[in-house]
């Protein structure tokens, strides 16, 4: 079976617009958005495809509940 | 992270929040409860992340107390989901101490910023370290008081601009720049010691590497470790993230160099010390506080107060003569107090008490007028000789030479160290003003001063039985001479 692909979620109503993950997503796939979340603030968003779930946005994101990267593992 | 079936030959693997971290923020005021007080692009945040991934990878939680301190984290308790004290500016070393010994089993954490640890907690820090407490210190450097508003901190680079250095901090005003680790290594005790970065996603990996050590030894029961987590405050150092990283990487982990500076975690033991016992039980062993025992207060407006000042030097037992009468005056139902005066030396400074009975509340325990005066050398008679009222008495050792009363007041010289030394112990001069005391004024039983020696003297039996026979030798001298 093929394996699917990683990808990140991003709880934009969470994001302060930092770009930390932007800098750190080392294929540039994160981007902000034009419009505002409920707090005011552009967010980051995910283009859409590419993704290696490498966890850098994760690892870089200082609000804890604004980035989950899911990815898949080949079971032992 | 989670798992997940997906397909037979995958599996979902989820990086989020770990559990160590509240899943809502709740707190008082307005604003979104899910997202941290922290600016944007801040450190806290990662670290927290970090700190709580590993809690949950090393099993720690249920064992975990987080010191929250004064700064940008003072609301850390707001993230961390484990037990929390937050401290006063410094002290989170003197409070990790009290409670890893208090809770031997606890992993403690110590969170503090710049400002809080490597200023105003400089020294209880390298104390703390030196003692080699089991504490986990993470130690932020940011180079800036953030919460106050961006002034300089002891680890402000030089030529670093901030609101107290605004031209740039200049070390021959300011000095230069702590290098907490360095400091820290000097010690012979801590266990842990790195500097890492949050400057980009590889230090990242690397900050969560030295945290799981450095929770293992507090898992382990190992000792003290400390990390110093190279942290970006874009709002105080007005910069975005991308100049805020070159900042981190370039000039802050430049002037802080990245590096393991000691990890003995393997060759250490765990620390092995006595269960602490804080029982109300022990603390009365120790204190020698026996509950059984209770004074009845026995109110007797005909009891007027009545003032007794004992003077000397110290050494002479001043202190504990005051102490015994208030203690036998306890024993009889009176109201007491017992107000000592010395200054900085253990022997051979000027020392006294005051000690007032009473049968009613006492109103101060200064006293200015002297009922009766128990001198034990001769500055002592010219100081205080003028407070005694004229029906009053002075009782001096016989051993003072030119004694020089200038007031009209009954005064007797007392052999106290002759009878003391009867006794076999030169020590006890002071107790023999107190037998001549049991037979001039009997507000006071002897029987009352007996048990206050027993009291004051317990678990000292040879000191008890001493101290009892120069109070009869003393009070039958009394009878007889005066």
């Amino acid at each position: 079976m093929k394996k699917p692909s990683p990808f990140p979620i991003i709880h934009k109503n969470e994001c302060k617009a930092c770009k930390r993950c932007i800098i750190a997503c080392p294929l540039n796939l994160l981007e902000l958005s034009e419009d505002l979340n409920e707090n005011g603030y552009q967010y980051v968003k995910y283009k859409g495809e590419g993704c290696t779930g490498c966890g850098n946005c994760y690892y870089s994101c200082p609000e804890p509940l604004a980035i989950e990267v899911h990815t898949y593992k080949r079971k032992k | 992270m989670d798992n997940e079936n997906i397909n037979d030959d995958f599996e979902l693997k989820i990086l989020k929040n770990p559990d160590s971290i509240y899943d809502n923020f709740s707190r008082k005021g307005e604003g979104k409860q899910s997202v941290t007080h922290y600016c944007g692009g801040c450190g806290h945040g990662i670290l927290h992340k970090l700190i709580g991934e590993v809690m949950d990878e090393l099993e720690i939680q249920k064992r975990s107390v987080m010191i929250s301190p004064v700064g940008c984290a003072v609301f850390a308790y707001y993230y961390f989901n484990c037990g929390n004290v937050q401290s006063a500016h410094g002290r989170a070393p003197a409070v990790g101490t009290g409670l890893s010994r208090a809770e031997d089993n606890a992993v403690v954490m110590s969170y503090q910023g710049d400002g809080d640890l490597a200023s105003i907690g400089l020294n209880e820090t390298l104390q703390a370290g030196n003692r080699g407490e089991k504490i986990a210190v993470f130690f932020v450097n940011n180079t800036v008081y953030g919460m106050t508003g961006g002034q300089m901190a002891p680890t402000t680079l030089v030529g670093e601009v901030t609101t107290t250095s605004q031209t740039g901090r200049d070390p021959n005003y300011a000095g230069y720049p702590i290098h907490m680790c360095e400091l820290i290594n000097n010690l012979k005790a801590p266990v842990f010691i790195e500097r890492v970065s949050l400057s980009n996603p590889m230090n990242i990996r690397k900050a969560k590497k030295a945290i799981e050590k450095s929770l293992r030894i507090q898992k382990e029961g190992k000792g003290y470790s400390f990390i110093e987590v190279l942290a970006p405050c874009p709002t105080n150092l007005k910069m975005d993230s991308e100049e805020i990283q070159e900042f981190v990487e370039k000039e802050l982990e430049k002037e802080y160099p990245l590096a393991c500076f000691r990890d003995r975690s393997s060759e250490v033991e765990s620390i092995k010390r006595p269960d602490s016992n804080f029982s109300k039980e022990k603390l009365d062993e120790i204190f020698n506080i026996n509950r059984g025992i209770s004074f009845k207060l026995i109110d007797d407006d005909s009891i007027k107060p009545f003032s007794i000042k004992i003077a000397g030097f110290g050494g002479q037992g001043v202190l504990s003569a005051g102490l015994t009468i208030a203690q036998a005056a306890c024993n009889e139902g009176k109201h007491v107090s017992w107000y000592p005066s010395y200054g900085p030396e253990q022997r051979g400074g000027t020392s006294n008490c005051s000690v007032v009975i009473s049968g009613k509340a006492i109103g101060t325990p200064v006293v200015e007028d002297i009922d009766v005066l128990i001198a034990l050398n001769n500055s002592s008679i010219k100081k205080f000789s003028d407070d005694v009222k004229e029906d009053g008495i002075i009782l001096y050792d016989s051993h003072i030479d030119d004694v020089n009363i200038n007031k009209n007041v009954k005064s007797i010289p007392i052999p106290a160290v002759k009878i003391a030394e009867e006794n076999g112990n030169i020590k006890t001069a002071n107790t023999v003003f107190l037998g001549v005391l049991s037979e001039l004024n009997k507000i006071i039983s002897k029987d009352a001063y007996i048990e206050s020696i027993k009291d004051i003297f317990a678990g000292k039996e040879k000191v008890i039985d001493t101290n009892i026979s120069v109070l009869d030798s003393a009070s039958k001298w009394t009878r007889e001479n005066i």
